[in-house]
């Protein structure tokens, strides 16, 4: 693979550019899911190609091709200088990348059980033995289970010199029971919804995550949100459990830190960011207690933000996000580093396979945890505290949200006393953020996966990392989804 | 499409036969897509890709599942054969797989444009220069994109199914934004010709310097007129349960409701894939050909799609609206036309004495599956409308609105138009006039 990427780097390089770099990514997948039973989708899936992306003429151009001989590779090679030569009929200025090291290295990322050699059958026996625990449930409609497995393999070559090999092995498992009953469906999932909990590790995640011990209590709440109370409308002080706060991080602080969006990049599509410029160092995003940092680094966990080097060569850092409730920095990438000044990317740069341009996109985005046990997190006399994402929504500058989640409780005097149907919560970031009143531990904490995140045109979907902890907000606005 | 596709599936065929397999389905898909993108007045991103993908699935006994790669040599070629067999020997047997589909005839219908799969990087790049002068020499700063590229998708079997389509898609999308205040237009179409991007800059532009200063009013129930981008974002969001694989796992808001009257009378929607504004394959995901359905029909809930397994199931014949097996979620229509009538956005603004005119939907998601209430934002291009004339450029609002309730008080449809947006695929929808919209929250901006 080394030499493939070189000769497509040598192809475009003899051509006379500022600046060449050429991904060859070979990845391989499986994926396996049940439903009521059955096997649903059971599939493989190997991908072996090269995108090389130039800097000529002061303008990018980039082009992709699973064509992996000579000539398959040179045609690709001058169809992205062609394309640069193109951008110059709509330049503004040359673009100017922030310095980087030449790096030369080999890593993987730590997997203790190699998923692609646990067979499919061994899959499904463990996925439909939690389907049929979820269906023991006579309530349940619908039951689904999955498992994925990625194994990529990247070879990272420029014009710097740089030579770098990177294999991440990334796992996720998850289940859902749906209950469907007097025309109302009511869903719970665990660990997480929309697939479960994904992270850079390999099979071990799967034992880790005991799916079939939780089965009876997703399959007994599901059932059980028919005759829940409907979350009221009003103002509470509002718990979050872990997993949504992660979401609550990714889509209200790791999208708006990005500083393509806060450049304009991304305006026609994703939308732009309220953090513009003039708030960096300036602007109180959130209250004493809330820090956020974004870190690619193994130490930061196995999060689907893991890296050693981003794809543009930059090696994984750590960069602080919000100190004490203030906001400290943005996401960036050689391109956007120098456009403010700044005097190197902090390694955010990544693209979901080789046919695609690398995007400032999130790491591992997590919010440090606080010093409150779990009792102190719950302690208010009345408050609601909601479990596990349903919806999610926020603006295209990132200040309105609204999001669901499966499933509510009723606080008392720090207990959970009652089941809520339908919560959902809305707000204005960083009003939000500085009512965070108190973080659990970090016995509480936990790495979440979302591996969804969609950016970029054609768009890209990609894994990011998000830790929190379960966390308390005041006054928060409740129940406005099913307001009117 | 660049590789020999028959000696593509004859190596298959072989490979199988040579591993005792006899019944093996191959999809060959592949695409040259391009793609310029601009920012700040400026091409910034410019991309190329071009791929081929071969995907795999026998048929063993009531066992299936499926392998893919992009490595078509004769060795990737065996090995993805190997691998596709290897899987399904170990999947579970479903006994309502069904056997593979059978041959059958399609009909014509030429999607393939040649001059919009030769779109050089050149002329989209002078295109974007175009659009991006029209908005710049208004004072506002141009985004966007302009894609062109050609695809293609073979299916064959070894019972006789050889379903061919090949189509080209250009896209033209353009975000105008002025101090305070934004305008977008997009359009596309399998053929080139039919995109004039100068147009949809001039309009994205025209409603920049309309929604200047906007005011904030406050939420509520409103009267508005979504153009076709807002439509179809929104109601675009419920095809996928007007399938009898959703409905069988009670995931559909059509449960205990098809046959009922769900909508207004002037609520008429089909799936109809020889719609001249249309796209996509004649057949399905297991080759089947894709009838007419009259999905709503005066708002009474008709049809639904059937795939292969969920017809035996039910009993009846499939509809075409399959998804290449292995799946769990059936079929669904992928080829929506709403009916529309002949008021004019224009006109509808001019009938509206208070409402919000809204250009697009953006971050839809389901509140309630059952009820269908979706939340969203309103983005580049909110005003408000008095006295039968646009007034003022508004803050964006967050809805949450169910959509039966929605097409339940559609006062005034345009003709349809082939509209395309962000939140799902492309339709062809009227603009409407709607009551009671229901606006929850306002934004900064």
């Amino acid at each position: 693979m080394k030499d493939l990427a070189l000769s497509a780097l040598d192809a475009v390089a003899r051509r006379g550019v500022t600046y060449a770099d050429a991904r060859l990514v070979e990845t391989r997948e499986r994926e396996v899911t049940t439903k009521n039973g059955k096997a649903g989708h059971v599939a493989s899936a190997e991908s072996l190609g090269i995108g090389i992306r130039v800097l000529a003429f002061g303008c990018w151009g980039f082009a992709a091709t699973d064509d992996l001989t000579r000539e398959g590779i040179e045609a690709a090679a001058a169809l992205a200088l062609d394309i640069a030569r193109a951008g110059t009929a709509a330049r503004k200025q040359d673009v100017a990348l922030a310095p980087e090291e030449k790096h030369e290295s080999v890593w993987v990322s730590p997997c203790r059980i190699d998923p692609f050699s646990v067979p499919v059958d061994r899959n499904l026996a463990l996925l439909l033995a939690v389907d049929a625990e979820l269906r023991r449930n006579p309530g349940v409609n619908l039951a689904e289970t999955s498992m994925h497995f990625e194994r990529r393999r990247q070879v990272f070559a420029s014009t710097l010199g740089s030579l770098i090999d990177q294999t991440r092995v990334a796992s996720g498992a998850g289940f859902s029971a749906l209950s469907y009953k007097e025309g109302e469906i009511q869903k719970r999932s665990y660990p997480n919804s929309f697939g479960g909990q994904y992270q850079l590790k390999g099979y071990e995640l799967v034992d880790e995550l005991d799916l079939p011990g939780h089965a009876p209590r997703v399959a007994e709440e599901a059932v059980a949100l028919h005759s829940a109370a409907q979350c009221p409308e009003g103002e509470f002080d509002l718990v979050l459990d872990s997993s949504q706060l992660g979401l609550q991080i990714h889509e209200s602080i790791g999208h708006p830190i990005e500083l393509d969006r806060v450049l304009g990049s991304e305006a026609n599509y994703a939308g732009m960011s309220f953090l513009t410029l003039d708030q960096l160092h300036r602007l109180r995003y959130g209250s004493d207690i809330v820090n956020v940092e974004c870190d690619a680094r193994l130490e930061h966990g196995p999060g689907l933000g893991t890296f050693a080097f981003d794809d543009e060569g930059v090696p994984a850092q750590c960069t602080d996000i919000i100190r004490a409730g203030q906001f400290t920095g943005y996401m960036t990438s050689r391109e956007t580093a120098a456009a403010i000044g700044q005097p190197r990317s902090n390694g955010c740069m990544r693209a979901d396979g080789w046919s695609r341009l690398p995007l400032i996109r999130m790491t591992n985005v997590s919010l440090q945890p606080g010093g409150q046990s779990l009792d102190e997190v719950f302690g208010v006399d009345h408050g609601i505290y909601m479990e596990t994402n349903r919806s999610w929504s926020i603006d295209d500058k990132r200040y309105h949200f609204q999001f669901g989640c499966e499933i509510g409780w009723e606080i008392r005097h720090g207990k959970r006393v009652r089941m809520l149907k339908n919560p959902s919560y809305s707000g204005i970031t960083t009003e939000f953020w500085n009512a965070c009143a108190a973080i659990a531990g970090p016995e509480h904490w936990t790495l979440w996966g979302v591996p969804n995140c969609g950016k970029g045109q054609p768009e890209q979907v990609m894994g990011t990392g998000h830790g929190a902890s379960p966390a308390r907000f005041r006054k928060i606005k409740v129940g406005s989804a099913y307001a009117g | 499409m660049r590789v020999d596709v028959e000696d593509i599936y004859r190596q298959v065929r072989k490979a199988a036969r040579s591993r005792g397999v006899e019944d093996i389905e191959a999809i060959i898909a592949g695409s040259n897509e391009s793609l310029t993108r601009f920012a700040n007045n400026a091409i910034h991103q410019n991309v190329a890709e071009r791929s081929t993908h071969l995907s795999i699935r026998p048929v063993i006994g009531s066992r299936t599942a499926r392998a893919s790669t992009n490595r078509l040599d004769p060795a990737g070629i065996d090995e993805v054969v190997e691998q596709a067999i290897a899987i399904t020997r170990l999947t579970e047997p479903d006994p309502d797989l069904p056997p593979l589909a059978e041959e059958a005839e399609y009909p014509e219908g030429d999607r393939h444009f040649e001059e919009t799969a030769l779109t050089t990087p050149e002329e989209r790049a002078r295109a974007v220069a175009e659009a991006i002068r029209v908005v710049e020499s208004a004072g506002q700063t141009a985004a966007g994109i302009y894609s062109t590229g050609e695809s293609s998708f073979v299916l064959l079997n070894s019972w006789g199914a050889s379903a061919w389509h090949q189509e080209t898609m250009a896209r033209f999308s353009i975000t105008a934004m002025a101090a305070d205040s934004s305008g977008w237009a997009k359009g596309s179409a399998c053929d080139r010709g039919a995109l004039d991007p100068l147009a949809l800059a001039q309009s994205a532009s025209r409603k920049a310097a309309a929604a200047r200063a906007p005011r904030e009013l406050a939420p509520g129930r409103y009267t508005v007129i979504l153009e076709p981008a807002a439509v179809l974002d929104l109601a675009g969001q419920m095809f996928s349960d007007f399938s009898a694989t959703a409905i069988r796992d009670g995931r559909s808001f059509l449960n205990d409701r098809i046959g009922k009257k769900l909508f207004g009378d002037n609520i008429t929607i089909h799936d109809d894939v020889a719609h001249p504004l249309q796209s996509g394959a004649f057949f399905d995901g297991e080759g089947v050909p894709r009838k007419r359905l009259t999905l709503v029909e005066r708002g009474v809930v008709r049809d639904i799609a059937y795939s292969r397994q969920s017809a035996a199931l039910a009993g009846v014949e499939p509809t075409g609206h399959g998804f290449p097996l292995p799946n769990e979620y059936g079929e669904a229509p992928v080829n929506i036309v709403i009916a529309g009538g002949d008021t004019t956005a224009e006109q509808m603004v001019a009938t509206t004495g208070h409402g919000i005119l809204v250009t697009r939907l953006w971050y839809i998601r389901e509140v309630d599956p059952y009820e269908k209430i979706f939340t969203g934002m309103t983005r580049d291009g909110t005003f408000l409308v008095e006295g039968g004339r646009v007034t003022a450029g508004l803050r964006n609002f967050r809805f949450n609105q169910g959509l039966i309730e929605m097409l339940s008080n559609v006062e005034m449809l345009s003709e349809p138009v082939r509209a395309a947006g962000e939140e799902t695929f492309d339709m062809v929808v009227p603009a409407m006039k709607v009551r009671e919209f229901n606006f929850t929250e306002v934004t900064r901006f």
